[in-house]
């Protein structure tokens, strides 16, 4: 373990998630940001460059551990040994939060790097909420699930996504990973109301929110469809429903994600920078 | 309607395979273009990878060719693993039956190669020895030593010249000429090294490695080639930084 | 080579080895500086790709003729010998799904 003293929180302030290209800038001058994200999976290696620059990060930002590999969302029983890995990472670096994504990413030995939708049944909700029992008990900790993108429905579907959610934290205990960006492209994709759907959310149970970019394309229909791309700076619509959860549910942890065609530092610390003009208010 | 996971996974690897009826727009249609985003995002995101996890590869065939058989193999091979750092694996093995890249002999172990720079550069750490002790022993003593190598430490056994070719592509070297080349790969620190080896060189280092004496692995090499210059392996694994422990007998 | 002569050149390749190699230090020190540098690739990412590609729904790549000696790459600038070595072949036929 990296620190035995009792575990961070992530402070009510933005965050970034974390590219190796940014060390030197992060480590020299952080600007806004307090906190930092990384990808679970990429350090599950043995050792080297990715260890030993988490290592100097952790001495001076709290990190949040956000996988992208477990699939929670899987029909079949979790993956024992990424299980192990996890936990593995996490007693080691004793991180301010670990969180995950209500989706799936591996069935029938074949993991598909991306992050697939379910449907909103009873079945599928026991399923997960299993699954989150199985990952917490493994941690020994609580986790955050994350709302996901989504660009298609399954007509079997029986509850809102808001409604599962809720549900699932009920029965584990886990918390909410908020990411207003993911309601925005997917309430854009399914025809709903993004405010309704920050009306409909537990905010209470939200430890965490993610804001990001996305891509603009359109169905065979000539209907919107957004695509969540982390490619470019949070559109303005985001950045107004983010400030309208903070108002209603206050301030969290925020994150900016920026994952494809990554710019450089001071173009992501403006981003922190515009989060952290919405938070300070709220929280003075 | 109801739509398993089998029936998704199928369809996203498989273009000609219909969308699984149940997947819906908001007006109740057939998801259509919608599920084809899911699998642009698969089979975009692992041919990247692969595609970044092989540069020299990606070099030897071009962009376009590339992706065309990247396009086969994330199908054929999607990854075991959740973690896309260890992905690839079985692209030697493909590149040795994909038709169109039959004549490049050498391709298979330049992917090797590739495999092995990736993963020397996340192996465990490990604390190389004060060099100074090397010279300390007696020579009869070193003859009886054995030596811990670093968990970074990599060979590839290529008749081919893979270091020259991965040099040329990716370090604009000079022009590789035929002959084969063992590749050594070390990491003094995080960054990997590459080593071109003749074949006694990889005999030496190969017996070393597998625990065997100084001595009993000099010999090998002198077998091998009787003008087997040792030199150049003893400092490639000294200046790599791959000598861990000494274990004399 | 006599017993002499082979203990002779043992010292003196060890000796040539251990000095003329760069000084290592130890990689457990993890130096903060030589922490930034060269990132290699293979990383997991919760972004989706672009929408525009059609990548993952083409069929057109499952066709031999596709593969193309235009941007050949590389292989065709080293001319390594034995005459069809070193090259690509264009496809007659189609490729096997």
């Amino acid at each position: 373990m990296l620190d035995a003293t009792p575990r961070q929180t992530l402070p009510l302030a933005p965050g970034v998630g974390y590219k190796p290209q940014h060390f030197n800038a992060i480590m020299e001058d952080p600007g806004p940001v307090r906190w930092l994200e990384i990808h679970a999976e990429n350090y599950m290696g043995q050792g080297g460059r990715p260890l030993a620059q988490l290592r100097h990060l952790a001495e001076r930002f709290p990190i949040s551990v956000h996988g992208v590999g477990l699939s929670i969302g899987g029909e079949a029983p979790l993956d024992a040994d990424h299980l192990a890995r996890l936990r593995h990472l996490v007693d080691w670096l004793n991180p301010a939060s670990f969180s995950e994504h209500l989706a799936w990413s591996s069935h029938e030995t074949a993991f598909l790097n991306d992050l697939l939708p379910l449907p909103y049944t009873a079945e599928a909700l026991s399923r997960v909420a299993d699954h989150i029992d199985q990952v917490q008990e493994a941690l020994g900790r609580p986790m955050l699930l994350e709302n996901p993108s989504t660009y298609l429905a399954f007509a079997e579907s029986e509850m809102a996504e808001t409604e599962f959610l809720r549900e699932i934290a009920r029965r584990t205990g886990c918390g909410l990973l908020l990411d207003i960006n993911n309601v925005f492209v997917s309430c854009t994709n399914q025809k709903l109301d993004p405010r309704g759907y920050i009306v409909d959310f537990p905010l209470d149970l939200v430890g965490e929110i993610h804001l990001g970019g996305h891509d603009e394309q359109e169905d065979e229909h000539g209907a919107p469809l957004l695509i969540d791309s982390h490619g470019t700076e949070v559109v303005d619509p985001v950045w107004t429903l983010y400030a309208e959860t903070i108002v209603a549910g206050g301030a969290r942890p925020s994150l900016i994600e920026w994952d494809t065609d990554v710019p450089d530092w001071p173009v992501l610390a403006a981003e922190a920078d515009r989060a952290a003009r919405i938070l300070t208010p709220v929280l003075s | 309607m109801n739509v398993d996971q089998t029936q998704f996974r199928k369809a996203i690897l498989d273009p000609g395979r219909d969308v699984p009826p149940g997947l819906v727009d908001p007006e109740g249609r057939p998801a259509g273009k919608r599920f084809d985003v899911y699998r642009n995002n698969v089979i975009v995101s692992l041919s990247n990878a692969l595609g970044e996890a092989f540069p020299v590869i990606r070099k030897l065939l071009g962009d376009n060719n590339f992706s065309i058989l990247a396009g086969h193999f994330v199908r054929a091979h999607p990854p075991a693993s959740p973690l896309i750092a260890t992905y690839g694996d079985a692209l030697p093995g493909f590149l040795e039956g994909f038709e169109p890249v039959r004549s490049l002999g050498y391709l298979p172990d330049i992917a090797r190669l590739e495999l092995a720079l990736r993963k020397s550069y996340h192996a465990a750490d490990a604390a190389p020895i004060d060099s100074a002790r090397l010279q300390e022993l007696s020579p009869d003593r070193l003859m009886e030593t054995r030596f811990a190598l670093a968990p970074a430490l990599r060979l590839v056994r290529s008749d081919w010249p893979i270091v020259a070719i991965w040099r040329f592509n990716a370090e604009d070297g000079p022009k590789p000429e035929m002959g084969p080349e063992t590749a050594l790969v070390t990491r003094p620190e995080f960054d990997p090294i590459l080593t071109a080896l003749s074949p006694a060189g990889h005999g030496f280092l190969a017996e070393l490695a597998q625990g065997r004496t100084f001595g009993a692995a000099l010999e090998t090499a002198t077998e091998q080639d009787p003008d087997f210059d040792l030199t150049p392996a003893l400092a490639a694994l000294v200046s790599g930084g791959a000598i861990t422990a000494l274990h004399e007998e | 080579m006599s017993k002499n002569v082979k203990t002779l050149a043992l010292i003196g390749a060890v000796a040539a080895a251990v000095s003329g190699a760069a000084v290592t230090t130890a990689a457990a020190d993890n130096h903060k500086e030589k922490c930034f540098g060269v990132s290699m690739a293979g990383k997991n990412d919760c972004a989706a790709g672009p929408g525009t590609t059609c990548a993952g729904t083409s069929t057109v790549d499952y066709q031999g003729n596709a593969w193309t000696l235009v941007d050949a790459g590389t292989c065709e600038k080293m001319e390594l010998p034995d005459g069809r070595m070193g090259s690509l072949e264009a496809l007659e036929r189609d490729l096997p799904a």
